[in-house]
C-alpha cells in the first residue's frame, strides 16, 4: 500500500484529516448550544438582581475595601510574620545537632500539618479562653487569626526554609567559616539570604494561602471593626437579602490572590532560567 | 600601606604552620596517616600527588574544617586542635582558597570582600570599603567592584576569593587547587596573584598541580601519596630529580597530560 492510499483508506472511509475536522465541530457546535440555551432559557434580571446587583454593590464601598479587605491583609501579614518567625526557628531546629531540637521541630510539624486549620483557629479563639478564664490571646481579632494562621503557617515554611537551606552549596558554610564567622554568623549572614532567594516562590504561594484561609475567622467572635472579606460579605448578603456582596468579596480575594500566584510563577520561571 | 604587608615570623612563631604525627579517619577510611611538617614563617609550600592522596584533607585539617584524629596542627603559635582554643579567632588569621572559589553569590565582588570584614572584625563600613578596594586592586580587579560572582569570569571569581581572604589580614595563606576549575587561559593571572604574595613574604601553603610555579616560587615542594609524605625538599629536587619511583610516575603524568590520561583510563 502507498502513504497515499493509507491516508484514504481509513476505517469508515474518513480520512484522519477529516475525522479530525468532525470532531473539532462537533465540540464547538455542542458549547455553541450550551451557550445558547443558557442565555435563552436564565433568568437574567433575576439573576443580575441577586448576583450582580449594583445598588447593593455600591452600599458595600467603602467598608469592604476599608474594614473587611484591610482586615483579610491584616490578619494575612500577621499569620505571615509569625508563621515566617516561627518557621525559621524550627527550621533551624530541625538541622540543629542536639537531638532534643530535631525531636521537637519535627513534633511541631507533624502536628500543625496533620490538623484543621479551623480546629486550630477554634483552640486558640475558643479553647484557650475556656481553658484559662481570663485570659485571652493579646490583640484581639489581629492577635487570634494571627497566632492561628501563624500556628499553622509555622509548620509549613520550617518544611520550606529547611529545604532552601539545605539547597545552599556546602562550601559556602565553609567559605564563611574559614573567614572566621562562628555558625549563627554565617547561617545568618551566608547561607540564610540565599536560602530565602531560592525558596520565594514557595513563600508567595504560602502568602495566597494564607489570604484564603484567613477567611476561617468567621468562626471566631469578632467585633464589627473586626471583620474581614468573608465575613463582611457573609453578614451583608444577610442584611440585604443578596447574594450580591458574597461575590464583590470573591472579586476581591482574587485582586490579591491571582497577580500573587502570576507573580509566585514568574518568579519560578525567572530561577529555572537562572540555574 | 594595607594590612596585607603584615610581616610574617615573629618571634612567638607566628607565621608558621607545625604538622606533627597528623591522622585522620572518615569512618574506616584513613586518609591521613601520619603527617609530619612544618612551613616556616614567610616560606611558600606546594603539596602536590594524585587526587585521592588526602591534600585538600589535610588543607582543611590546618584550619578545622575537618577535626584531625589524632596528631597536633599549630597554626599561628595556636594549637587548633586544643578543644579549648577559639577556633573562630585563629581562622582569622588564616586565609584560605577554594578549588570552587566559593564566593557568596548575593552579595558583590565589594561585598564579599566587604562581609566578613564588617561582621567578624567588626570595622566599619568606610574601613572595611576601603580595605575591600585596596585588595580588589590589587589583585587585579579595581574596575569589578560592583559586579555578582555570577558576571565574573572563573579567574576574577577566584581573584576576588583571594582579595577576600587577604582582606582579613592573615598570617598564613592555605590555597587548594585554586586554578584547577580554570580554563587555561585564566590561570596566569591568578598565579601571578600568588606570585606576587609570596614575594611580599606572605606564609603560603599552596595544593596545586601546576609545577611551573612550584618551581618558581615554593621554597619546599611536597609529594604525597596515599595519606603519607613520601618526599619533601627544595623544587629543584623534588620535581626534578625525586628519589621515590611514585614521586617520578607522579610527575611523568602531571608534566605530561597525555600519560595522564592514559593513567587515568586504569
Ligand atoms: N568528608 C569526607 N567524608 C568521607 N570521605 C572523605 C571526605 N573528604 C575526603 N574524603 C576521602 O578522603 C580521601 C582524600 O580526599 P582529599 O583530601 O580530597 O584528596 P585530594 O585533595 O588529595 O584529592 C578520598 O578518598 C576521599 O574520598
Ligand atoms: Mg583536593
Amino acid at each position: 500500500m502507498t502513504a497515499e492510499q493509507m491516508k484514504t483508506a481509513a476505517p469508515g472511509g474518513l480520512s484522519r484529516r477529516r475525522r479530525r475536522q468532525l470532531s473539532l465541530g462537533g465540540q464547538y457546535g455542542l458549547f455553541i448550544v450550551v451557550v445558547v440555551l443558557v442565555i435563552v432559557l436564565a433568568d437574567w434580571s433575576t439573576l443580575q438582581r441577586n448576583f450582580a446587583n449594583w445598588d447593593v454593590a455600591k452600599g458595600l464601598f467603602p467598608e469592604v475595601i476599608t474594614v473587611g479587605l484591610r482586615n483579610t491583609a491584616v490578619y494575612t501579614a500577621v499569620g505571615f510574620g509569625l508563621g515566617l518567625g516561627g518557621g525559621l526557628l524550627i527550621a533551624l531546629m530541625r538541622l540543629s545537632s542536639v537531638p532534643p531540637y530535631r525531636a521537637f521541630a519535627t513534633a511541631y510539624i507533624e502536628i500543625f500539618r496533620g490538623l484543621p486549620l479551623l480546629l486550630i483557629f477554634i483552640f486558640v479563639g475558643v479553647g484557650v479562653p475556656l481553658a484559662f478564664p481570663g485570659t485571652n490571646i493579646p490583640g484581639g481579632a489581629v492577635g487570634q487569626a494571627g497566632l492561628s494562621l501563624g500556628l499553622a503557617a509555622a509548620a509549613y515554611m520550617a518544611e520550606t526554609i529547611r529545604a532552601g537551606i539545605v539547597a545552599v552549596p556546602k562550601g559556602q558554610m565553609e567559605a564563611a567559616r574559614s573567614l572566621g564567622m562562628s555558625y549563627p554568623r554565617a547561617m545568618w549572614s551566608i547561607i540564610i539570604p540565599q536560602a530565602f532567594r531560592i525558596i520565594i516562590p514557595p513563600l508567595t504561594n504560602q502568602l495566597v494561602l494564607l489570604c484564603k484561609d484567613s477567611s476561617l475567622v468567621l468562626f471566631l467572635g469578632i467585633t464589627l471593626e473586626e471583620r474581614e472579606l468573608t465575613k463582611f460579605g457573609r453578614d451583608l448578603a444577610g442584611q440585604v437579602g443578596n447574594t450580591t456582596p458574597i461575590i464583590v468579596a470573591g472579586i476581591c480575594y482574587l485582586l490579591i490572590t491571582i497577580p500573587l500566584s502570576l507573580l509566585a510563577r514568574r518568579l519560578e520561571a525567572r530561577q529555572r532560567e537562572a540555574r | 600601606m594595607t594590612s596585607l604587608d603584615k610581616r610574617p615570623g615573629e618571634p612567638d612563631g607566628r607565621g608558621a604552620i607545625e604538622i606533627s604525627g597528623l591522622r585522620k579517619s572518615f569512618g574506616t577510611n584513613e586518609v591521613l596517616r601520619g603527617i609530619d611538617f612544618r612551613v616556616g614563617p614567610g616560606e611558600v609550600v606546594c603539596v602536590i600527588g594524585p587526587s585521592g592522596s588526602g591534600k585538600s584533607t589535610l588543607l582543611r585539617c590546618v584550619n578545622l574544617l575537618e577535626e584531625p584524629t589524632s596528631g597536633s596542627v599549630n597554626v599561628v603559635g595556636v594549637d587548633v586542635t586544643d578543644p579549648d582554643a577559639d577556633i573562630d579567632a585563629v581562622r582569622r588569621r588564616i586565609g584560605m582558597v577554594f578549588q570552587s572559589f566559593n564566593l557568596f553569590p548575593h552579595l558583590t565582588a565589594l561585598g564579599n570582600v566587604m562581609i566578613a570584614q564588617r561582621k567578624v572584625l567588626k570595622r566599619d563600613k568606610a574601613e572595611a570599603g576601603r580595605i575591600a578596594r585596596e585588595n580588589l586592586e590589587r589583585v587585579g580587579l579595581a574596575d569589578k567592584i560592583g559586579s555578582y560572582p555570577a558576571q565574573l569570569s572563573g579567574g576574577q571569581q577566584q581573584r576576588v576569593a583571594i582579595a577576600r581572604a587577604l582582606a582579613m589580614g592573615p598570617e598564613v595563606m592555605l590555597f587548594d587547587e585554586p586554578t584547577s576549575a580554570l580554563d587555561p587561559e585564566l590561570v596566569g593571572d591568578v598565579l601571578g596573584v600568588m606570585r606576587g604574595l609570596a614575594e611580599q613574604g606572605m606564609t603560603m601553603l599552596v595544593v596545586t598541580h601546576e609545577m611551573s610555579f612550584a618551581r618558581e616560587v615554593a621554597d619546599r615542594v611536597v609529594f604525597m601519596d596515599a595519606g603519607a609524605v613520601v618526599e619533601e625538599g627544595p623544587p629543584a629536587r623534588v620535581i626534578d630529580d625525586p628519589s621515590h619511583e611514585r614521586t617520578r610516575t607522579f610527575l611523568s603524568r602531571v608534566l605530561d597530560p597525555a600519560a595522564a590520561r592514559v593513567g587515568e583510563g586504569e
